[in-house]
């Protein structure tokens, strides 16, 4: 049965060296849970190495949790990749460090840590995961595709990092499934702002970097079960599935 | 030559860390790509620039430049300039675009060659 799913799918975890440390995957469920959510996403910068204990605490909790990464183009876009199957995810996490140049400096960027569902911490991750790939935004959007996944242009009302703000438009051809504006826009301002965007199903996420902005913004699906392929049916109005704002 | 006299002979707004303009600049370098300005800018390297988030901060930190200049008036985000306080690099701003500073800073013989 069809039923609306409240979700946040860009939350970032303390692997992301510009998140509170304190954002652990135990944590975000938990408020996630208080703030009556129905589904997060994970969503660190380039990586998914927190996304394995996220959704074993979702599995714990019984609660929903859809694994993702933010990956950084070539052009400093930032682009949010959802895939149902872990080795999907894995495989899109492989070519990101095969291509991610750097070394993090964690005095100036950040810690970037991996933890697991007791918040014990299991590792520093040493890559410069703040920093940008050398692969295209046409070739990450055709590589999400090719494996099933779902890809979200990020907050493009933003000067940084946004499709709208590094390039000043969105290229023909390029097939995403949908665009973020963040919490600090509504989406009529967006619609009004940005004329390039009627073409595309529109979202809101968080983009929480603190546990305070899990679920400041949030986008209602109404689908039948919390999962990638029920949310891409919702983004392109099919089977009765759609997005409700 | 010293970023004080840069800051002079452009007219530049110093925004923060007004006390550390003593510095030698080595070279300039102009980038809007973060990613660019790691692999390429060297030390003591005055930055010409239109971002105006907190990681040109972390990134002029990272490769010891000298200063930022942030163009076209464009006014730097507010955790910018927290940052760029705490970890003391100079962001000076100035309504001139990117061609014309650096048009300015060469003719006052600050180099880009690598």
């Amino acid at each position: 049965m069809l039923r609306k799913f409240e979700a946040d799918l860009h939350i970032h975890t303390c692997l992301s060296p510009c998140c509170e440390s304190r954002m652990s995957p135990r944590r975000i469920v938990e408020q996630a849970k208080l703030r009556g959510l129905d589904i997060i996403g994970i969503c660190d910068h380039n990586s998914a190495e927190n996304v394995a204990c996220a959704k074993k605490v979702g599995e714990k909790e019984g609660f929903p949790v859809i694994g993702g990464i933010e990956v950084t183009s070539q052009e400093e876009v930032h682009i949010l990749a959802f895939f149902d199957e872990d080795e999907d995810l894995f495989e899109l996490a492989n070519l990101i460090y095969e291509n991610l140049p750097g070394i993090n400096e964690e005095r100036v960027f950040g810690k970037q840590i991996v933890v697991n569902e007791d918040d014990e911490v299991l590792s520093f991750n040493k890559r410069l995961l703040i920093g940008a790939t050398v692969l295209p935004l046409q070739q990450i959007v055709e590589r999400i595709h090719s494996s099933g996944g779902l890809a979200i242009a990020s907050h493009i009302d933003r000067e940084s990092f946004s499709i709208i703000g590094q390039l000043g438009f969105i290229p023909d051809g390029l097939s995403l499934d949908g665009l973020e504006v963040s919490a600090r826009t509504s989406l009529e301002k967006a619609r009004l702002e940005f004329g390039e965007v009627l073409d595309f199903p529109l979202v809101t996420f968080s983009d929480a970097h603190t546990l305070e902005d899990v679920g400041k913004s949030f986008t209602g699906f109404l689908i039948e079960e919390a999962n990638v392929k029920e949310i891409r049916k919702a983004l392109f109005g099919e089977d009765g599935r759609k997005v409700m704002i | 030559m010293k970023l004080q006299e840069i800051v002079k002979e452009l007219g530049l707004e110093v925004r923060c860390a007004a006390h550390n303009l003593n510095k030698q600049v080595s070279g300039g370098y102009a980038s809007d790509l973060l990613s660019d300005v790691i692999a390429n800018s060297k030390k003591d390297n005055i930055w010409i620039t239109l971002q105006i988030h907190q990681n040109i901060v972390a990134v002029a930190s990272l490769k010891e430049l000298a200063g930022v200049i942030i163009v076209n008036g464009r006014e730097p985000e507010e955790g910018a300039l927290k940052k760029a306080e705490e970890e003391n690099i100079p962001i000076m701003l100035t309504k001139l675009p990117t061609f014309e500073v650096v048009g300015r800073l060469y003719k006052l013989g600050i180099p880009g060659k690598m």
